[in-house]
């Protein structure tokens, strides 16, 4: 029954003036509609119901099965294989394998071609895997079930894929449209259907869409058995905001506007069902056109990597050069005088005086092989084996698990592990990122009183740490002279005036304010209380208002937050459904004060009031007058209202500013106070609206009901006109009730998490779909705004429809304007600037060449908050900046709407929190909640890439000490491409002599704690100003590296050669000099990366010393049983036995690690890195407690100046605060020096 | 990639109730190492570690030094360079011609013994800017047929010597080719002392490498006369030349062991050597050494590895001490928050 009546209800006669305007906007787009269809781009057909229709050409159009894998089974190989040696180096790994099977070949095959195959093979099936993940993903959407018509009148469940154009579709509340629909009717009786088209675009209020009159009837199943009409529309586009179409419905044509059309990825909302005809399918939908393939992103370090592997096959060709050359000249040279070589027989091509340009070019081959221990494929290996490591750690990390969700961490790709320890700008999401895209009621302000707790986070703070201020004031200057103590007793002054000043404001509510302001959201979280209400004032609450004195007012007010809305009753959590969220908070708060709004008809509204007097709950009946609805320009709604004893009543809320501008003399008497509330509101982020009412007499309201009918009836331009000077008139003289403040609900830790960002230099844009003011109130919510910030808005005026020249114009002027403010800031103090931009103003700022003065303004900001942005927007400016500041950008957020900009940036990150997988799905990084970005980051990203850049430059270091001895030994064999080590020896080099200890570094490795990590964000510009990666550091390895090398090759040789080893009296030959070089080389470089840890765990203890260990177990091994080897023997019998190799190996071993050891003990005493000094500290820490002082200083200290987060707040605070008391101390000093005189 | 994974798109689509259970397997389990929890030590390069570092090596290195030192000191060595002096002075404007020719190439040398010599006398050759690691010397011979008496035909490896007419050459290749083809006699005083040629290549050599039933075949029978040749009812094994010959220096200059005079010489000894002087060496100037020495357990005469341990243990002890200066002038107190990047540059970050 009471379905019914909701059904029965007319929204459109709700809406005194609706939104649509259908009559406007049909007139406009008609011609236009008319000059372009059949033109090309215009030439879609659609037989609405006919969808055999669309089986055949010409009008078959793609199906509705949405495809994001980048392979198919069998592109996979072909493409997959294309990718994988669109690298460089494993193209070079390829040659090098594919020589090794001719017999040029430097080694055995298999140790070239077995690494190459399982390099490729892990990239490969890592694909695989992805792809496999995003194929799964697309069946589950291709599979959602809708109904669809089947003909005969009757509706069956289909899946998504199965849908064709054509077909009439259902869909019911909460569900998604399977594509891109016409609307034909919906369960409201004049077609209207709510939508929210958060996936789309990111904005959070319900949008109406409306049918046209002419398929109004078809609201049944039956009715759609003889339904036929054609729609001759557009060309798939990725417009969202644009339509052009015609339907053609019984020989009649209307014309289509964006307001009839369901965009796949929106929901239906409000309403019980919608019937559509599918227009676009699958990949022709908008949403799908918005959406971009996600390329493949490769970290800064990698790309750095890159061209180190550059500079190495550089030095590798040269040497190679070297060989070939010096192979050549030594070749001719020797034709007769080295007889032994008989090299005039012409029997091989490598060593032929007569050819001797193919020799040296056959040379240069082998030579590439033979050093390509320069550029080591193993280092691939070992680095992807790393980072698969790592992610894991990532992914297990329990400080990142959310029970609540009972989701964790997913590092999606491990390409990027280390990038998270190099970003210099966040971009972030707005609803659903930051905020639970939830409103909750948080206080009011009732005839310039406020509730709900006065003091706000930010005094507090400050007061607090004004206070330590003071106590380590007095620390340090323990019985320092009268003056300092006379200013500490000041602050304490100060301090306890301040306190109770707050006391005062906030008193009387039996400390409910004070438990309210603690923290804003803990409290919701610790006693959950109402959704949507989160308020506690014992003033207010258990109907305490009541023994109020002004008793009157707060009914009225109460009545006002019970009665002015568009909401309407339903079962569920909150209880009520309205156009925005705003607006139920505001009906769930009048029901929690007592003032249950329970029932709406088409004419009346029904409340169950408590009657102050009694205290009884009565129910009372307004008969609804008038409606006078909110819009942007307005900003304001009203509703007239007649009560049961006939009075009747304006009540209207809206925007301060448009509030005031209507008040009578009268009704300013709580003006000033409610001012300085809403200031205060507006500060903490919260959402503001005053509310206010009159008195209508009914003589007055007879007069001005036919203005207002009149104007409703008109038609044409002049409408809206007539409308707005209609309730121009009776909105008037108004008398103010107070002011509401909700939130938009931030997730958990968010302010905080921002302010560790901002502390670690972290720059964060917000890029959001919603309203400026939304935008702006979450600015100040998470305290990227602060209200002595420069707001700088950027915004084409509104008033007049300007030409696209003259906006650019005005957009040119105002960036001009914010220049010059900059350099005036420049000669002045620094004050912060934050720069506000709509969608508008970017798109021309992108688009045009104003970009480049643009993103100059915009980096010049402490803060850009860009509002009103469509996806590609979002996609677009991250492209743009970072391409401007070559900086790494992280874009973080959770709705479709997002995936632009998450493929776009460096790193992109999904929310995995609420709803909808397509942001998570594009995204690199999955996070259940935001707050863990700071862990993710900080810690984490610091780790990686701390980890892989010592992991790389100790690679590095490792083979091309290794590798250069091969050459110098070259050098010695008349450059004949002899290899120095046995063949196994070589192998197992990479294998397993050197390789697990790298990656144990780059798994365990932690030279900064995860806790200094946290406490010292500043450690976290090691990474944006790439420290551990930079050529300095990289070139510097190098050469130690090649200081190894020498000192590796020359040492052993002149050690054990020519005289006799041992006292056997045989001479050391070739495999012996080979061995005892490989035994000092495999101790160095062990020993050296035991040099770079600084975090040994059993693992790195156990992979270090066991390598060692293994080099010798394997040579006892590979040398007594393998009689073959020419090694055979070698360590049992022959330089084991002699003492002068193992003198060899320490003495070496200290030669080679004697620069890099004397070059850390220089840097510890002169220039200690920040995590050596920290490490320090927190050893002597230990030793003497009670030293934490200095640790904190340097805590404070450490922090960048930034001018966003909460700290920066209570730092403005506490400077303004300053101000105050040094204002004070001087009329103070001043005062006692006049009583003097 | 992990199991985890496909459960959680099966979880989303799933009923309810059965997300409840798959919740709780998506938390991660706790252990030290996942969490990277595990314990480590955390070493502090302080000045006492530096100091102590390179102290600690100086005071192990200088000893080791001076020991080694003192072993290659005991060592008593005799070389004799005389690839110039054994060709008559007429002919040694054409070097190249008359070791090619048929000419007596026996040359008498003296050797003064400069200190008591302990047998075992290690008598060696030594030749320089010899290429017998060049790789295609190296490569030049079959292990096969070395080893096997039936891997006779086994000689690829070992162009261009490696068939006759008559079949193929044992041992084949360039390196047994090139032997070396000078000899030594000994006398003192008009006594002959004998050189024990027994011995003097590895054992692992003459019992695994080196077959005992592969003789010589066809051995230096082509048309260019290499070096040495072989006796021919020898069998490979017991051809002790060839087996050293056969391990290839890692250098262009190198010692081969050629046998060993097994009585003690005394200082002042008059040892006169007669030696044939076969091998070319002249067509690419390298020259030829004859070395008696003794060994010590430092093996030969090695002063290099004496000097560098002093050098490096010097050097350390020089370091130690650099750093102890550094600490005492311009100490850094551990932990001195001065030192840190923002307290140093406050303005540039």
């Amino acid at each position: 029954m009471k379905e019914k009546k909701k059904h029965k209800l007319k929204w459109s006669k709700l809406y005194t003036f609706s939104c649509l305007r259908p009559g406007a906007d049909d007139q406009s787009s008609a011609p236009v509609a008319d000059r372009l269809l059949g033109q090309p781009g215009f030439s879609r057909v659609v037989f609405c119901n006919e969808s055999r229709l669309h089986r055949s050409k010409p009008y078959k159009y793609s199906s509705n099965y949405v495809s994001t894998t980048k392979y198919n089974v069998a592109t996979f190989v072909p493409i997959a294989l294309f990718e994988q040696f669109r690298r460089v180096a494993n193209l070079y790994f390829l040659l090098a394998a594919i020589l090794s099977l001719t017999p040029l070949a430097a080694f055995n095959r298999v140790s070239v071609v077995a690494p190459l195959v399982f390099v490729i093979g892990i990239s490969m099936v890592k694909e695989a895997v992805e792809d496999w993940h995003r194929f799964l993903q697309d069946r589950k959407v291709n599979s959602r079930k809708v109904l669809v018509h089947a003909g005969e009148g009757l509706f069956v469940q289909k899946s998504w894929e199965n849908l064709g154009v054509g077909d009439v579709v259902k869909v019911s509340k909460n569900e998604y449209f399977p594509s891109d629909l016409l609307l034909l009717s919906s369960s409201y009786e004049d077609g209207l259907c709510y939508v929210e088209t958060m996936n789309l675009d990111g904005e959070t209020n319900l949008k109406a869409k409306r049918s046209l009159e002419s398929t109004l009837s078809l609201d049944e199943e039956a009715s759609f058995r003889d339904f036929r009409a054609t729609i001759r529309c557009e060309d798939p586009n990725p417009s969202l905001y644009t339509f052009v179409g015609n339907l053609i419905l019984n020989e009649e044509t209307h014309s289509l506007t964006t307001a009839q059309i369901l965009l796949r990825d929106s929901k239906l909302r409000n309403t019980e069902f919608a019937y559509g005809a599918v227009i676009f399918s699958g990949g022709d939908t908008k949403a799908v056109r918005n959406s971009t393939r996600s390329p493949s992103k490769r970290s800064r370090v990698e790309r750095t990597m890159d061209r180190v592997i550059y500079l190495l096959f550089g030095v590798m060709v040269f040497i190679s050069l070297v060989t070939a050359v010096g192979s050549a000249v030594f070749t001719m040279r020797s034709d007769v005088e080295r007889w032994y070589l008989r090299l005039h027989g012409g029997d091989d091509e490598l060593f032929d005086p007569d050819r001797a340009v193919l020799s040296g070019f056959l040379q240069f081959v082998k030579a590439l092989m033979l050093y390509g221990y320069l550029i080591p494929i193993s280092l691939y290996v070992s680095i992807e084996v790393v980072k698969v490591l790592q992610a894991m750690m990532i992914n297990n990390d329990l400080a990142m698990y959310d029970e609540a969700t009972g989701k964790a961490v997913e590092a999606r790709t491990s390409n990027l592990n280390e990038e998270l320890g190099q970003v210099e700008m966040i971009l972030s999401d707005k609803t659903g990122t930051l905020t639970c895209n939830q409103m909750e009621f948080r206080k009011c302000s009732i005839e310039g009183i406020s509730f709900g707790g006065e003091v706000t986070e930010v005094d507090l703070a400050a007061s607090r740490r004004m206070n330590i201020d003071v106590e380590r004031h007095r620390f340090s200057l323990d019985g320092a002279s009268d003056s300092t103590a006379r200013s500490v007793e000041m602050f304490d002054l100060f301090t306890a005036d301040g306190s109770t000043e707050k006391e005062g404001l906030s008193g009387g509510g039996g400390g409910g304010g004070g438990k309210g302001r603690d923290s804003r959201v803990s409290v919701s979280e610790k006693e959950r209380g109402v959704k949507g209400f989160n308020f506690r004032d014992g003033r207010l609450m258990d109907k305490m208002w009541i023994y109020r004195s002004n008793v009157g007012e707060m009914v009225m007010f109460f009545r006002v937050m019970a009665l002015c809305h568009t909401g309407i009753p339903v079962e569920g959590e909150a209880g009520y459904e309205a156009e925005s969220p705003e607006e139920v908070a505001f009906l769930v708060a009048a029901r929690e004060f007592g003032f249950r709004f329970c029932q709406r008809t088409q004419s009346a509204m029904v409340v169950e009031e408590v009657d102050p007097m009694s205290g009884v709950e009565v129910m009372r009946e307004y008969k609804l007058l008038n409606l006078l609805e909110f819009n942007s320009s307005r900003k304001r709604m009203s509703v007239i209202v007649r009560n049961e004893d006939g009075e009747i009543f304006l009540f209207c809320k809206g925007a301060d500013e448009v509030i005031f501008d209507r008040l009578s003399d009268g009704g300013r008497t709580y003006q000033q106070a409610t001012v300085m509330h809403l200031s205060n509101y507006a500060e903490d982020g919260l959402r503001t609206m005053v509310f206010s009412y009159r008195r209508v007499g009914a003589s007055e309201y007879e007069k001005w009901s036919g203005v207002f009918a009149k104007a409703k009836a008109a038609v044409g331009p002049e409408r809206d006109e007539l409308l707005e000077s209609a309730s121009d008139m009776i909105e008037r003289d108004l008398i103010l009730l107070g002011a509401v403040a909700v939130e938009d609900k931030l997730q958990r830790g968010v302010p905080e998490c921002i302010d560790k960002l901002a502390q670690a230099g972290l720059k964060i844009w917000l890029l959001t779909g919603d309203k400026k003011e939304t935008a702006v109130n979450i600015g100040f919510a998470c305290s990227l705004l602060r209200h002595d910030m420069e707001q700088l808005h950027l915004s084409t005026s509104n008033e007049v429809r300007m030409k696209a020249k003259d906006a650019k114009e005005e957009i040119m002027i105002q960036l001009q304007r914010f220049n010059q403010l900059f350099i005036e800031e420049d000669i002045g103090e620094k004050s912060p600037f934050a720069l506000v931009v709509d969608g508008k103003a970017l798109e021309l700022c992108l688009n045009t060449n104003l970009s480049e003065k643009f993103l100059s303004v915009a980096m010049n900001c402490d803060v850009v908050i860009c509002c009103r942005v469509s996806p590609k927007q979002k996609a677009s400016i991250t492209r743009r900046v970072k391409e401007y500041s070559g900086k790494t950008i992280l874009a973080i957020g959770d709705g479709a709407n997002d995936v632009g900009m998450i493929q776009e940036a460096d790193i992109g990150v999904g929310i995995s929190g609420m709803e909808g997988m397509q942001a998570v799905m594009a995204s690199d990084f999955s996070l259940p909640e935001f707050r863990f970005l700071e862990r993710l980051l900080i810690i984490h990203g610091q780790w990686c890439y701390r980890r892989i850049s010592k992991m790389i430059l100790y690679f590095v270091y490792k083979n091309v000490a290794f590798g250069l001895t091969l050459f110098y030994y070259n050098v010695f064999t008349g450059f004949s491409g002899q290899e120095f080590y046995d063949d196994w020896y070589m192998v197992m080099f990479n294998v397993l002599l050197t390789s697990l200890p790298v990656v144990a570094l780059g798994v365990l490795e932690q030279d900064v704690s995860s806790d200094v990590c946290i406490k010292f964000p500043a450690l976290y510009k090691h990474g944006q100003q790439n420290t551990c990666f930079s050529w300095k550091r990289i070139l510097g390895w190098i050469s130690n590296a090649i200081l190894t090398s020498l000192i590796l090759f020359t040492l052993p040789i002149s050690i054990l050669s020519p005289s006799a080893l041992d006292r056997r009296g045989s001479p050391a030959d070739a495999t012996h000099l080979g061995a005892a070089t490989y035994t000092c080389a495999i101790w160095a470089v062990n020993c050296q990366i035991a040099l770079i840890t600084s975090h040994f765990t059993w693992i790195s203890h156990f992979l270090t010393w066991g390598s060692i260990l293994s080099w010798y177990a394997f040579l006892s091994l590979y040398s007594s049983a393998y009689s073959d080897a020419a090694a055979y023997k070698v360590f049992t019998d022959q330089i084991g036995a002699a003492p002068v190799y193992w003198l060899a190996t320490p003495l070496v071993v200290a030669a080679a690690l004697m620069p890099y050891f004397v070059h850390l003990a220089v840097r510890r005493s002169f220039y200690p890195a920040d995590e050596d000094v920290i490490r320090e500290m927190e050893r002597t820490e230990r030793d003497a407690v009670g030293d934490s002082v200095v640790w904190e200083r340097e805590q404070e200290r450490s922090k960048r100046e930034t001018q966003v987060g909460y700290s920066a707040r209570v730092e403005a605070k506490i400077r303004h605060l300053k101000e105050q008391l040094q204002k004070k101390r001087k009329s103070f000093i001043l005062s006692v020096t006049n009583s003097r005189q | 990639m992990n199991s985890g994974t496909p459960s959680s798109s099966a979880a989303g689509a799933g009923s309810a109730d059965s997300t409840a259970p798959r919740r709780n397997s998506k938390r991660p389990k706790y252990s030290r190492f996942t969490q990277q929890e595990l314990p480590a030590c955390k070493p502090i390069l302080t000045p006492k570690w530096v100091i102590g570092t390179f102290l600690l090596v100086s005071v192990i290195f200088i000893p080791i030094g001076v020991v080694s030192l003192f072993a290659s000191r005991d060592v008593v060595e005799i070389v004799d360079r005389y690839e110039t002096d054994c060709i008559p002075e007429a002919l040694r404007n054409d070097k190249v011609g008359f070791i090619q020719s048929n000419q007596n190439k026996t040359c008498q040398r003296t050797l003064r013994v400069p200190k008591n010599m302990k047998q075992p006398i290690y008598v060696y050759y030594q030749l320089d800017n010899f290429y017998q690691n060049h790789r295609r010397y190296v490569k030049s011979r079959s292990d096969q047929q070395l080893r096997n008496n039936g891997s006779l035909q086994d000689t690829s490896p070992c162009k261009p010597e490696d068939n006759t007419a008559s079949g193929p050459i044992v041992p084949c290749g360039l390196i047994a080719w090139s032997l070396f083809n000078d000899t030594y006699g000994f006398t003192r005083n008009n006594q002959q002392l004998n050189v024990n040629k027994r011995d003097i290549s590895w054992k692992s050599d003459r019992e695994h490498k080196f077959g005992k039933n592969v003789f010589p075949r066809n051995f230096q029978n082509g048309t260019l006369k290499g070096g040495a040749t072989l006796k021919p009812d020898v069998p490979l094994s017991e051809q002790e030349d060839l087996i050293v010959w056969m391990r290839t220096a890692a250098l262009p200059t190198f010692r081969k062991l050629y046998g060993k005079i097994e009585v003690d010489l005394q200082r002042d000894d008059v040892i006169n050597v007669t030696l044939e002087n076969n091998y070319n060496t002249y067509s690419f100037s390298g020259k030829k050494k004859l070395v008696l020495s003794t060994t010590s357990w430092l093996g030969g005469k090695n002063d290099f590895v004496g000097i560098a341990y002093l050098t490096v243990g010097g050097l350390c002890f020089f370091l130690a001490l650099v750093f102890l200066l550094i600490y005492l002038i311009k100490p850094r107190q551990l932990g001195d928050p001065s030192y840190l990047s923002w307290n140093r540059n406050p303005s540039g970050h």
